[in-house]
């Protein structure tokens, strides 16, 4: 079964201010875009699955025109207060690359 | 309108501003900043690019903007956009006046706010949480250092009003000065909005990315884009993405007074390298200015080391455990209680990029690298306590050592890093102002 990682354009992770992280799946095309949509599995609760957040609090858009999902979610901890990793937001796309889609 | 780059002292060739000046542009800007790179450069007060970076940048656009009598415009100046941020945009453009001999008519708006004005914001029930955020309380508006709002296209157009064809303006929601410019033209609020948005990251919206400047037409039915770099072109598609850059959602945009929605919008390739966009939404809310603010929590020291041991790496959080204990027993021993100061392990090569995100737990590895950062009220008490930390770090015991010399291997000499004083995004809050202009005040001088 692919994984996002090989069907996926891109799989991608960035700050949205400095409370806020947001998660961007990228297709090449509408037509890669719709067969992943009509499996069901990207959606709100794979996301609060994978980064340990609750369901209700995940914003989730599927956005056709870029082929695209985007999700935002809380920071785990504000760019760059103390304890935090990654002060852009940009390195925390790891977990969606292994999602398996059924396509 | 021209976007120059996705932020001053980011860069562009020169040949694509020259081609968009031969186009006739009805202003050239850039975008100043962002709050991407973390609370230091508004709590410090320091700018995000460097000084030559800047001028460079900037002397390029005024001295086409001078020679053309069009206006330019740089938000969020400096980075952060508070009041230092402004002055050093302002002293450096000043310069390059002086070194070409460019006079003209600057208007500097002012963004950085009166902690008494916010107060009675406060009282008057005018600020308002954001996103889940606990209410504002006054002690947050004195412990922070800085806190700015981030201003709308109003002030821009006021200035443009009041005849100044320069305009350096504080923290600024980023679409600002070319919404200003397309609404100061009679071009409605939605189109304008949206050719802000398309133009602030400039070729981000274009293949390949790269810091390259952009083109933008507004009419009143449809917003054009074109990369002004032969190389590069917009599609329907680089478009698309550039209204997931950054935001939580690509369809609805919070602005200043309004929200502009797209979720109607028609992205059609008008030639092979220029994008069309019609069909952009602006509803209008009440006003409300967000407000950003940084406050110090304390300074920083840090060391940097790596165990390329088997054994250790095989135990690292019972050996980080036991790290953590000593280091304790020691600092306690100077009488110091542990409320005085926090000690962040980051382990690299484990979890170090996502923490407790990080759905790895057990994977194997055969180096690991320990950022260790002590935080404390003084730098003097931060050193203190990395500097034990390092020495545990080195020399701590654990059950099958083999190398008993040191745990780890220390790649500077000396070890332990100052990093000041440090920030933290403390605000989260928008207030309710009596109109647009009021937070932003608008100095005008004659260069």
């Amino acid at each position: 079964m692919p994984k996002l990682k090989d069907i996926a354009k891109a799989c991608k992770s960035k700050n949205a201010g400095p409370f806020e992280l947001t998660l961007d799946i990228m297709f090449d095309d509408a037509a890669t875009f719709d067969k992943v949509r009509k499996t069901g599995v990207i959606s709100p609760q794979l996301i609060a699955d994978l980064y340990r957040v609750p369901v209700e609090s995940v914003v989730f858009t599927e956005f056709p025109p870029a082929h695209a999902y985007k999700a935002t979610i809380a920071r785990r901890i504000a760019s760059g207060a103390v304890g935090d990793t990654d002060v852009y937001g940009a390195q925390q796309h790891a977990p969606l690359l292994d999602v398996e889609i059924p396509i | 309108m021209v976007s120059a780059s996705g932020i001053l002292g980011y860069g562009f060739p020169e040949s694509s501003l020259k081609a968009g000046l031969s186009r006739k542009p009805h202003m050239i800007g850039v975008d100043g900043g962002s709050s991407d790179p973390g609370p230091h450069y508004l709590g410090s007060g320091k700018t995000l690019s460097s000084r030559l970076a800047m001028k460079r940048d900037m002397a390029l656009l005024l001295q086409g903007a001078i020679a053309n009598r069009i206006p330019m415009m740089i938000g969020t100046c400096g980075g952060a956009g508070g009041e230092p941020h402004l002055q050093i945009c302002a002293e450096i453009l000043r310069e390059i006046a002086r070194e070409h001999d460019l006079h003209f008519k600057l208007a500097l708006i002012h963004s950085e706010q009166n902690k008494a004005w916010l107060k009675d914001q406060l009282q008057a029930d005018r600020i308002h949480p954001l996103g889940g955020a606990a209410p504002l309380t006054e002690s947050v508006i004195d412990r922070a250092e800085r806190i700015v709002g981030m201003m709308g296209p109003e002030p821009y157009r006021a200035a443009l009003e009041a005849g100044a064809q320069v305009i350096l303006a504080g923290r600024s929601t980023d679409p600002a000065p070319w919404a200003a410019l397309a609404m100061h033209h009679g071009m409605p609020p939605a189109q304008a909005w949206f050719a802000g948005k398309m133009l602030e990251c400039a070729c981000n919206a274009a293949l390949p990315k790269k810091h390259d400047c952009l083109m933008g037409t507004v009419a009143p039915d449809y917003v054009e884009v074109e990369p002004l770099n032969p190389e590069l072109r917009c599609t329907p598609l680089s478009v698309a993405v550039q209204a997931l850059h950054e935001n939580a959602s690509p369809i609805i945009h919070k602005e200043p007074g309004g929200l502009l929605d797209t979720s109607a919008c028609e992205i059609k390739a008008h030639t092979e390298r220029a994008v069309r966009v019609s069909g952009m939404q602006w509803r209008p809310q009440p006003y409300t200015i967000k407000l950003e603010g940084a406050e110090k929590v304390g300074y920083s020291a840090i060391t940097f080391a790596g165990t390329r041991d088997p054994g250790l790496i095989a135990q690292i959080g019972d050996f980080i455990r036991a790290v953590r204990e000593s280091v304790a027993t020691k600092v306690a021993a100077f009488q110091v209680s542990p409320e005085e100061y926090r000690l962040v392990l980051r382990l690299y090569g484990k979890d170090g990029v996502m923490g407790e995100w990080e759905p790895l737990k057990d994977a194997t590895t055969h180096e690991i690298g320990v950022l260790a950062e002590a935080v404390a009220n003084t730098q003097d008490l931060a050193n203190v306590v990395i500097s034990v930390t390092r020495v545990t770090l080195l020399h701590t015991d654990f059950p099958g050592r083999m190398c008993k010399e040191g745990n780890m291997a220390f790649p500077f000499s000396p070890s332990d890093i100052e990093r000041g004083a440090i920030y933290e995004f403390s605000l989260r809050h928008v207030v309710e102002p009596r109109d647009p202009y009021e937070m932003f005040p608008i100095e005008f001088e004659n260069v």
